[in-house]
């Protein structure tokens, strides 16, 4: 199983088994990671499951499509290019050590 | 506290289970009780009509919460438990099994159940309806490719299933009693957009019409829907979604005041002391905005999160009312609708974009104010728009419409104080 990090608010870090095939927002959900709000249950339809992805990890995984890229264009806190919704973001095997940075706010 | 009377809540979907992570974020220390009448951990909703049914949810997938998040904050989740009356002067709740729970803080989340159809042959075998995971994975079961499905009601439930199952392969009859679609939240250029938008993806709709009927064989299984006008249609499986009725009745015995539901200001309070009413299940004061309806009992996620977030200040006694801008959204076919503030009849709409292209925004303005915005697959106006109407943005309705404008790039005056 796959590990990833999860870089909290106040710096500390959770390291979670994730499912392949899950996302990254479900795996924080069913972690109990706070931090990643995920209204929406991963329709992509709200943008408060945002992440900072790792420089080291942020061109190995799939580019944003054109309705992730709008709805991060509205995520609440800075947009940087590490941004990514982590309900588009699918486990695998490659992404095994996967670290991402929740934001400070969601809202 | 661990002698203090608990905060018990009815009801564990959205708005209670919200409420319980709120009180424990904000620090709040008694006991807290949450009950649950259906037999499943609290899960996710919206897939029922829309990604569970088209198979891009998987039912483990649906948990609300983590397995660990009840017993890691403290929280004793009881499913399966139903209250069956409620006394506010003893504060005391009483059980289906015959047990007292006595209460600190009541929050009433008890939710909605769908309006019942009340026409001879209702309840047939394969008749649907959609509410909880039980129903969603009936109509699954009796879904599929060659199935003649008949969804009565043009709502959000009604179109999402329509949607679901005309993507599973069956042939799809939308009957609406009203002269248009979804005419509770939109205004008539997007209801006739979304008429159009289902006719052309197969679906067929019969707008204007009553339903006198359904009609069954020997086995009581239904067979077709009988009109009010006296036409018929065949079908395999009828789904109902023709809104949802308030769970009021405990309230409403113990003598809280209810109204479309249970009446509550901007914090959650009802007019009892120490009892809360969160969810659908709440009419709540709304933040104002002029011209806007004051109250809402709205039956939608986001609501509920945010009614819950509000609520939960109040139990700390740090209290913060309800204060974002309503918004919800919807999956048809390959469409995704955003909605969001309140429109009312009278405001002056904008189009962005063209309906044909299946991507626009419908904006509305009131005295010139942005107040409410309905997106098609347009994310990232769904979400500037909410952030403006939160602001109370006056923008000129020729900047709205030219599309050859960065809408990021207008700098909106603001509401005018006061």
């Amino acid at each position: 199983m796959p590990t990833i990090h999860y870089i909290l608010k106040d710096g500390s870090t959770r390291s979670v088994q994730a499912k392949a095939g899950a996302s990254v927002m479900e795996t924080a959900i069913q972690n109990n990671i706070r931090g990643i709000d995920a209204e929406c249950g991963g329709s992509c339809s709200c943008a408060t499951c945002h992440v900072y992805v790792d420089d080291a990890f942020v061109a190995r995984l799939t580019p944003p499509d054109d309705m992730e890229q709008e709805l991060l264009e509205g995520v609440a806190s800075e947009r940087t290019p590490a941004s990514r919704l982590s309900c588009q973001l699918t486990v695998t095997a490659e992404l095994d050590g996967l670290t991402v940075r929740v934001p400070e706010t969601q809202a | 506290m661990a002698g203090a009377a608990p905060l018990v809540i009815v009801g564990a979907s959205y708005a209670g289970t919200q409420l319980a992570a709120s009180a424990r974020e904000l620090g709040f220390d008694a006991p807290i009780v949450v009950l649950g009448d259906e037999a499943h951990m609290p899960y996710q909703r919206p897939p029922l009509s829309k990604g569970l049914l088209t198979g891009k949810t998987a039912l483990d997938q649906l948990g609300l919460r983590g397995p660990d998040f009840f017993t890691h904050n403290a929280i004793d989740l009881r499913l399966g438990t139903r209250a069956t009356a409620l006394d506010t002067t003893a504060k005391t709740l009483q059980l289906a099994d015959g047990s007292t729970l006595p209460y600190g803080w009541l929050a009433l989340a008890t939710g909605a159940r769908c309006r019942p159809l009340p026409v001879p042959g209702a309840t047939l075998q394969g008749v649907h309806q959609l509410r909880t995971l039980d129903d969603a994975q009936a109509v699954l079961q009796a879904m599929g490719p060659g199935r003649r499905a008949c969804v009565i009601g043009g709502g959000f439930i009604g179109l999402e299933v329509a949607a679901a199952l005309t993507a599973a392969g069956a042939s799809v009859t939308v009957v609406e009693g009203l002269p248009r679609l979804l005419a509770r939240s939109f205004s008539e250029p997007m209801s006739d957009y979304v008429a159009a938008a289902h006719r052309q993806r197969g679906i067929t709709l019969r707008l204007g019409k009553g339903v006198r009927a359904l009609r069954g064989n020997a086995q009581g299984q239904v067979t077709g829907v009988e009109l009010a006008d006296g036409q018929a249609i065949d079908c395999d499986l009828v789904v109902l979604g023709i809104g949802v009725l308030p769970n009021v009745e405990l309230a409403e015995q113990a003598g809280i005041a209810c109204a479309n539901g249970i009446l509550v200001d901007g914090l959650g309070r009802t007019s009892a002391p120490q009892v809360l009413a969160v969810g659908d299940v709440a009419n709540m004061l709304q933040p104002a905005v002029p011209g806007g309806p004051e109250r809402m009992r709205l039956e939608s996620i986001q609501a509920a999160n945010d009614g819950a977030r509000a609520a939960a200040t109040v139990l700390v006694d740090r209290p913060v009312p309800l204060s974002a801008v309503p918004w919800f959204w919807s999956d048809q076919h390959d469409l995704k609708f955003q909605m969001a503030g309140l429109p009312v009849a009278g405001d002056q709409t904008v189009l962005r974009g063209e309906m044909a292209s299946d991507r626009f925004t419908l904006f509305y303005l009131r005295d010139g104010a942005l107040v409410a915005a309905h997106s098609v697959n347009r994310p990232a106006e769904h979400m500037l728009a909410r952030k403006l109407i939160a602001q109370g943005a006056r923008i000129a309705p020729e900047a709205l419409a030219d599309t050859a404008l960065d809408l990021k790039t207008l700098s909106p005056t603001p509401r005018p104080a006061g």
